[in-house]
């Protein structure tokens, strides 16, 4: 009578004389790394295609002479494993000497020492000596851009700059040229490159073959303290690392791929720091005396702006204040306390990218219908409409291709012109502005057969549009999530704190609305108008009766010129607090650096209320947070996350907020990878670049 | 034909070799072309496969893995297309059999593909023929259109209504490409680098669908088989290695040339009854039985079988049957430069040991082909190899080290002697100068 | 400068293209480039561009195996281009010899040309013709046995034809 078994569900197997079980279809890689024994390995890196080509990772198997790669050998029933046997110990110091033959003594010189797997391997698992006597093969460094140089010397053809480029980032930038000993990475044009300038293939190098133009020759990371902190620019949230020395920020990565992003990061996030050293960062506030902007010490400036304040306020005028998409959820939360308590108006707003709080009014009732980042790499499909991802949240763009490459998710774009989705997208559509929800009519049988949904819509859908689409997720029938994208490092924040004149903190209505942005700006006849992080004057000017302005930044922008009183703002990497990314994941900032000269903006809140004899609270990040904790719905979150780094969900309102739309105030900047809003002209990295818009290369 | 035929071969594969016009399909048919065919439809998939196992053929391009069993392999009721790949990248130095079977007998070589397109439900097949061989293309082509006008390639073949068409692809030049993995890399557009295996070819092959790769000879051979019975084939050689092959035979032998002869030729009756002996006066030297891959073989270890497990237990190969022959004329340090050189040439550069391994020891025999070094250097070379050998992703390290290893411990004493006359050269130079 | 290829050239791309299952013109890209390389002389990037297009491959795609092969080159050789086999069975019967021979009395040095364009010379690698050795290939013509003195028969011929 025949049976049939059941596949195993565990497999026994000895490694280095121990018993051990582990999951059927477990690589042996993975069994070491998961019991802490290192199996050394150059080409093999998790998430990436398998290749087995650089020989490190050959262990015993079976007592059998042939040694066996441990990336890309199963673990089977009763497999006897040897990691450190005389013939492994001497197979992995073997092959260290065969790559030191071409490898070049570059160390003294070469940016990767001090954190070269090389270097680390050698040390470990090499011979003290090399038996080389003869030339080694050797190739000129060449600049494959302005940001990433190539020395082929160097390079031991691990191929994972390659994989992580085309597999990770679908850009496909670099190949491999020449056979054998001669083989080279080469760039897509030839001999320059025309791709994100992510800079991801210099820190998945394992040596230093690619390394950073920005960083070259500049230090050594044993110098560096190396500071994480949630990246300056887009809404996505990344973590990023500044390695910093004598508080100037030498370079950022996140070699440690801790964070929502793992081992991603734009140019944005690795190079983009480049700003807040930039020679025009204000260091000094300024006043107007004479019709010109004059430098002033921090007393005069704030007792002219508190006697200002106090004066407007006692004859009952106008006031109108203009928050940031940048600052911090503290600095929000404080300075919309300051306004509505202390200055006794409604009137805060800032420049809204994306109608969260139609979406949040739509999915009343229902609950987790708010996607986290997570799900961007978990969900079974994704609906993305209106927004080119790669360009403008590039971290939800990698995190749905890797969901496509390692689950087979299955993606639709609904875009107005190509993206880079179109390339593995289940289903693509070109569809104007405005008439998605018609087109996606035409989808509603092929996505109700999906067993989830997540859907990501740009600025184009909003007001209205933004319930239809709600109404069209929840009748196809499965669990459906949101994202409402937004632009910048904070803009949720922005809303979530109160800076609209419509909605306190946490999604509470306000008992009497106040004045949009839009009409601070035009014939308000405002008393005063304070801007805070946010530059609406660059290509516009006020109207009506001119207001006295108070604005707060890092640079003399278009808008800091016409100010009567500019106060020098730190920038997020030199100030503490959290920020909450498209997804609602509050994150937290740490200070890396200081410029002389600038202060927090809640620090200047702070000193302008004591100035002004208001009682606002302390102003320390920490306090003011401890109190969003305490009266923000939604963001009574858990401390010991957000302390570790970590990224804790947020939980908004589940009910109605009952406001009126407002569609018409909401515009997406339409960022790119290489500008950050007025930002840009002042990363000289973003500058640099052949591929920035209206440049001779078109974005890949 | 480029060599005169031996009263010795057993012509099976080469039986239409010297018939006028033999590459056209008139003679072709006229000695038995595509009765093999013919056959294999009547027979069916299983008889055919089973056939095959009966012949005891080994794949005739160097690993002699046995080809009935390699066909057993391909999933032939998968909903994938399956692809018949034809290996006619022959560039193992010493061999030179695939181009005349090609030259000479094309039909037989159609026959064959199309005979393993029927078996596993195929209906594409390729000839990878490498960039060299250029002028084997035409023939080919003028073949297959022949074959096509003739109803044995195209549309319901023979009212089967099985389709099969196939096509001619050219190489450009690199050996690794003879590797079948690295060939069908090559096949799809890309460098010739080889894959990971598992998966295989038979089920993740072309495009990632089930392929059978085989060389030129073992194509052909299966045409004869299939036609004749596996009987009348496996009875020339040994139970496990069936048939005759073509063998080559070069170096210092008075009649060099390609012969077919039973796997059951011993090298001693191929190298002197077939290949007419040593040049007069001249003393054995060395042998590599399988090509420049195979390690070689001393005077007193070639009285052995030419058969793939003869020579597998004498500590060589039989490899692709191209068997080399040096007298005492022959250097063997410059011999094992060559050698040498040739892989580190062709090293794909894939992996670190082949790559590295096989340009390191270039340089060291560069120098003791010079004279410049000592024994310890010998001695490096010999663990250098020991060091590549079984550790690289695919087999042309092992073709790089073996052979490698092999000269430098069985002819240690002639590096020794050319490195003690150029010692002898330095100090009498010095000693001029000085004197 | 747009790429002029000859009908017969532009015929056989057409035939190589019509090979490949659809979607699978990528397995185009190694002939196309052998088969334009004999009418142009050499790789060059416009043409490198031209069958990333028609293959539907990236241009990076296209250079990633022009440098892999041994026959494609970026760099104008001979009218004429004379290999050379130095390989095992070639040279235990004079092929390295041979190579010198040429080397000497061409005045080249290897993958060098005459200064009228009309002959260079390369050490190859086994052509297989290892049993009528030594070998030597003109461009696709096979020559077998050749000697020194046969070798400066073919140079002359090949001269006359000019």
């Amino acid at each position: 009578m025949a049976t049939t078994t059941a596949p195993p569900t565990v497999i026994n197997a000895k490694l280095n004389g121990q018993d051990i079980q582990t999951k059927p279809g477990t690589l042996l890689i993975n069994l070491t790394k998961e019991l802490g024994i290192e199996v050394p390995a150059f080409c093999y890196y998790e998430g990436f295609t398998l290749q087995a080509a650089c020989r490190m990772c050959l262990v015993q198997v079976n007592n059998s002479p042939k040694l066996l790669p441990g990336c890309t050998t199963m673990v089977t029933e009763g497999m006897v494993i040897e990691t450190e046997s005389p013939l492994v110990v001497e197979a992995r110091k073997s092959m260290l000497e065969f790559l030191l033959v071409n490898h070049p003594l570059d160390c003294p010189v070469c940016d990767k020492g001090g954190e070269c797997e090389l270097q680390d391997m050698v040390f470990k698992y090499g011979a003290g000596e090399s038996r080389f006597v003869d030339i080694k093969h050797h190739e000129p460094e060449r600049a494959f851009s302005p940001v990433v140089y190539y020395d082929p010397a160097r390079c031991i053809l691990c191929y994972r700059c390659v994989r992580v480029c085309d597999e990770g980032y679908g850009v496909n930038a670099l190949g491999v040229i020449n056979r054998g000993v001669h083989s080279e990475i080469a760039p897509n044009l030839g001999d320059q490159l025309n791709c994100d300038e992510c800079g991801a293939c210099i820190d998945i190098c394992p040596v230093g073959a690619l390394t950073s133009n920005t960083y070259r020759y500049k230090t050594r990371p044993w110098e560096l303290k190396h500071v994480g902190t949630t990246c300056a620019h887009c809404s996505n949230g990344c973590k990023t690392t500044l390695g910093v020395r004598n508080d100037e920020i030498m370079r950022a990565n996140n070699r440690d791929s801790s964070g929502l992003n793992e081992e991603f990061l734009c140019i944005k996030g690795r190079f983009g720091f480049d700003f807040n050293h930039h020679a025009e960062r204000l260091q000094s506030p300024l006043m107007r005396i004479d019709g010109q902007l004059q430098p002033v010490s921090w007393s005069k400036a704030l007792s002219a702006v508190a006697a200002k304040f106090l004066e407007v306020k006692a004859a009952g005028g106008k006031f109108g204040v203009i928050g940031s998409n940048r600052t911090s959820n503290e600095e929000n939360y404080y300075l919309q306390k300051f306004a509505r308590h202390g200055l006794g108006t409604n009137n805060i707003d800032h420049a809204r990218t994306g109608d969260v709080v139609t979406l949040v009014d739509a999915l009343s009732g229902k609950q987790g219908k708010l996607a986290t980042m997570a799900d961007l790499y978990q969900s079974k499909a994704a609906l993305v409409i209106g927004s080119d991802l790669s360009q403008q949240h590039p971290l939800l763009a990698y995190e749905l291709r890797r969901n496509w490459r390692h689950h087979q998710a299955r993606i639709y774009a609904m875009t107005p012109g190509p993206v880079r989705e179109d390339k593995y997208a289940a289903m693509k559509a070109r569809v104007p502005a405005g008439q998605e929800i018609a087109a996606l009519e035409g989808w509603r049988d092929q996505l109700a057969k999906e067993g989830e949904l997540l859907i990501l819509f740009g600025d184009s859908v909003k007001g209205e549009a933004v319930r239809q689409l709600v109404d069209f997720g929840e009748s196809l029938g499965i669990p459906v999530k949101y994202v409402a994208l937004v632009d910048y490092a904070n803009s949720r924040g922005a809303i979530d704190m109160g800076l609209t004149p419509e909605l306190l903190p946490g999604f509470v209505p306000s008992q009497k609305p106040g004045l949009t942005m839009p009409d601070m700006l035009d014939g308000a006849d405002l008393d005063v108008l304070w801007i805070v992080g946010a530059n609406p004057l660059e290509r516009r000017s006020l109207t009506g009766k001119r207001p006295f302005l108070v604005v707060q930044d890092l640079f003399l922008t278009g808008t800091a010129s016409e100010a009567d009183v500019v106060f020098p703002a730190a920038s997020a990497y030199e100030k503490k607090g959290t920020v909450t990314n498209v997804t609602g994941e509050v994150q937290r900032l740490s200070a890396a650096v200081k410029t002389m000269g600038a202060k927090a903006d809640l620090e200047i809140f702070g000193l302008l209320g004591k100035e002004m004899g208001l009682d606002l609270g302390i102003w320390t990040a920490d306090a003011v947070f401890a109190e969003i904790r305490q009266n923000v719905r939604a963001y009574n979150v858990t401390m010991p996350i957000l302390a570790s780094g970590g990224a804790a969900p947020t939980t908004p309102v589940n009910g109605r907020v009952n406001v009126e739309m407002r569609p018409d105030l909401i515009q997406s900047a339409g960022d790119t990878l290489f500008t950050s809003g007025s930002m840009t002209k002042y990363s000289q990295v973003l500058n640099s670049v052949p591929e920035r818009p209206g440049q001779l290369y078109k974005p890949v | 034909m480029f060599n005169q035929p031996s009263p010795h071969e057993v012509k099976i594969l080469t039986r239409c070799f010297g018939v006028e016009n033999s590459h056209r399909i008139d003679a072709s048919l006229a000695h038995q072309g595509y009765d093999g065919l013919k056959k294999a439809i009547e027979m069916g998939a299983d008889a055919v496969i089973n056939e095959v196992k009966a012949s005891a053929l080994r794949g005739r391009g160097g690993a002699g893995f046995p080809t009935g069993l390699k066909w057993s392999f391909i999933p032939r009721t998968s909903p994938k297309p399956k692809y018949i790949v034809c290996n006619a990248d022959e560039s193992e130095p010493g061999t030179c059999k695939d181009r005349l079977l090609i030259q000479n007998d094309p039909h037989s070589l159609i026959e064959g593909i199309a005979i393993a397109g029927f078996t596993m439900n195929s209906n594409k097949g390729y000839i990878y023929v490498r960039g060299e061989y250029r002028y084997l293309i035409a023939i080919l082509e003028t073949a297959i259109a022949e074959a096509y006008q003739h109803n044995f390639l195209g549309k319901n073949i023979q009212g089967t209504g099985w389709d099969f068409d196939l096509y001619v692809h050219s190489g450009a030049g690199a050996y690794e490409c003879g590797e079948e993995s690295a060939l069908l890399n090559s096949l799809e557009g890309k460098r010739g680098t080889p894959r990971l295996k598992p998966p295989f070819p038979a089920t993740h092959g072309l495009y990632q669908s089930p392929t059978l790769v085989n060389n030129v000879e073992s194509f052909c051979a299966v045409t004869h088989i299939i036609r004749d019975g596996a009987a009348e084939f496996a009875k020339h050689g040994p139970e496990k290695s069936g048939g005759t092959r073509l063998m080559c035979i070069s170096g210092h032998v008075q009649r060099p040339g390609v012969y077919e002869m039973p796997l059951s030729t011993t090298l001693p009756f191929l190298m002197n009854e077939v290949a007419g002996g040593l040049r007069p006066g001249r003393t054995l030297k060395a042998v590599q039985p399988g090509g420049s891959s195979s390690p070689i073989l001393l005077p007193e270890e070639c009285n052995v079988g030419l058969d793939f497990d003869s020579l597998a237990k004498a500590g060589t190969m039989a490899g692709s049957g191209g068997i080399v022959v040096l007298d005492d004329t022959a250097d063997i340090v410059s011999y094992a430069l060559r050698i040498i050189s040739f892989y580190q040439h062709e090293s794909c550069g894939w992996c670190i040991p082949c790559r590295e391994g096989t340009t390191w020891l270039k340089k060291i025999l560069e120098r003791l082909d010079r004279g410049e070094g000592s024994m310890k250097d010998v001695d490096l070379v010999g663990e250098l190899a020991k060091n590549m050998f079984g550790r690289t992703f695919c087999a042309l390290g092992d073709a790089a080290a073996w052979p490698t290893g092999s000269i430098v411990k069985k002819f240690r004493g002639e590096f020794e002697t050319k490195l003690a006359a150029h010692q002898a050269k330095q100090v009498s130079a010095e000693l001029v100068m000085i004197g | 400068m747009s790429l002029q290829l000859s009908e017969a050239t532009q015929a056989r791309w057409q035939k190589i293209l019509d090979s490949y299952p659809e979607g699978r013109k990528r397995s185009a890209v190694i002939p196309m480039l052998i088969f334009a390389q004999d009418e142009i002389g050499m790789i060059t990037r416009e043409l490198m561009e031209e069958i990333a297009r028609r293959a539907e491959v990236e241009y990076l795609q296209v250079e990633e195996v022009v440098g892999f092969y041994s026959m494609l080159r970026k760099q104008p050789l001979g009218k004429y281009h004379v290999q050379v086999c130095t390989n095992i069975s070639c040279m235990l019967v004079g092929g390295m010899d041979l190579w010198h021979h040429a080397c000497q009395t061409l005045h080249l040095g290897n993958k060098q040309t005459s200064s009228d364009g009309l002959i260079s010379i390369e050490e190859v690698e086994c052509m297989g013709a290892c049993c009528w050795a030594p070998a030597v290939e003109v461009n696709y013509d096979f020559h077998h046995h050749v000697t020194p003195a046969r070798f400066d028969e073919i140079i002359s011929e090949l001269r006359e034809k000019g």
